[in-house]
């Protein structure tokens, strides 16, 4: 089995109103960064997993992120895989 | 006559439901949320708190604990199930009620009395109130925004799911009296059996006037009647 590490991100839906992002958002304006047109929070989430390839990899963290990470309700996930090396 | 009382690591309205229980004369029990059998009660109760440190979403984590698999069963055989603010969350992770919370639109944590309309008296934990009567219970929560898709509102609507509403003391729902930003008002509700209830605001503080209420004291009566009347066990 090999190492990888997997880089999880969850955001909610773009149809849901992120108050958290305004706020920030609102931050930024009032420091003079007038070009800002948004701003959404969402969660990073580091998973170091053993699997046999990267396919099997990348099938055990779309399992675990639709079924934890992530609620698909209000929320959408994306993420990147690669293998760790030890060094 | 026996609630049970799940109780998951940061529970923190457990006892609170346990004297509700003793105010209207019915036993009740604690389950650990790593026990895997609730035989033996009438009724079940997830209470507020913090499960599990509420780490990554309300309830995430905590609709994993073992003993979800049997309030699941339960719920499913028809017996009552009462989720109060975490949880009604946590039903809400399991699947057992749709929907779920965000972050309250004015991103405080709101501690305070607010007033709801009661629009569903036919659950467990419901059918001593008058339908339209307006109630005073307490919330306090952080993450109250009822969301769910247009699909799913539209259905609890047309099949008269919603429970609850933050309403004016006359009733009326207007913007002003929505604490939290949930979509049409929606403080609590009701899966399509009607034998699962949620709600955010907690009925349970508001149990002996010496709380500062009774408003709260027909939720208990009412699942306590519902199983005289043929409950399981």
């Amino acid at each position: 089995m090999k190492s990888y590490l997997a880089k999880v991100v969850v955001t909610l839906k773009p149809s849901i109103l992120d108050p958290q992002g305004v706020a920030v958002r609102t931050g930024l304006l009032s420091m003079g960064y007038s070009d800002v047109d948004s701003v959404r929070l969402g969660k990073f989430i580091e998973v170091r997993l053993k699997a046999d390839d990267e396919a099997a990899a990348r099938a055990m963290v779309d399992e675990i992120s639709k079924k934890l990470l992530a609620n698909l309700v209000m929320e959408r996930y994306e993420f990147t895989v690669a293998e760790e090396v030890a060094k | 006559m026996k609630i049970g009382i799940v109780v998951f690591p940061g529970s923190n309205c457990d006892r609170d439901i346990e004297r509700a229980a003793e105010v209207v004369g019915s036993e009740s029990g604690f389950i650990w949320h790593k026990d895997k059998d609730v035989r033996g009660y009438d009724a079940i109760v997830l209470p507020g708190g913090f499960a599990h440190g509420d780490y990554l979403r309300c309830g995430a984590i905590a609709r994993f604990s073992p003993v979800m698999d049997a309030v699941s069963e339960f719920a499913e055989g028809g017996g009552p199930v009462l989720g109060i603010c975490n949880g009604f969350q946590t039903l809400l992770e399991s699947g057992l009620l749709p929907g779920a919370t965000l972050r309250n639109t004015g991103l405080r944590f709101i501690c305070r009395p607010q007033k709801l309309r009661i629009d569903n008296v036919n659950t467990p934990f419901t059918h001593l109130y008058k339908k339209g009567e307006v109630l005073d219970f307490p919330i306090a929560h952080a993450e109250g925004n009822y969301y769910a898709d247009p699909d799913t509102i539209k259905l609890l609507e047309d099949e008269g799911r919603i429970v609850f509403r933050y309403a004016e003391p006359d009733g009326s729902l207007t913007e002003a009296s929505n604490p939290n930003g949930s979509m049409h008002n929606i403080a609590g509700i009701t899966n399509k059996t009607g034998n699962v209830v949620g709600l955010m605001p907690h009925p349970e503080r508001v149990v002996e006037s010496i709380l500062g209420g009774t408003d709260g004291l027909r939720v208990f009566k009412s699942v306590m009647s519902w199983c005289g009347k043929g409950g399981v066990r």
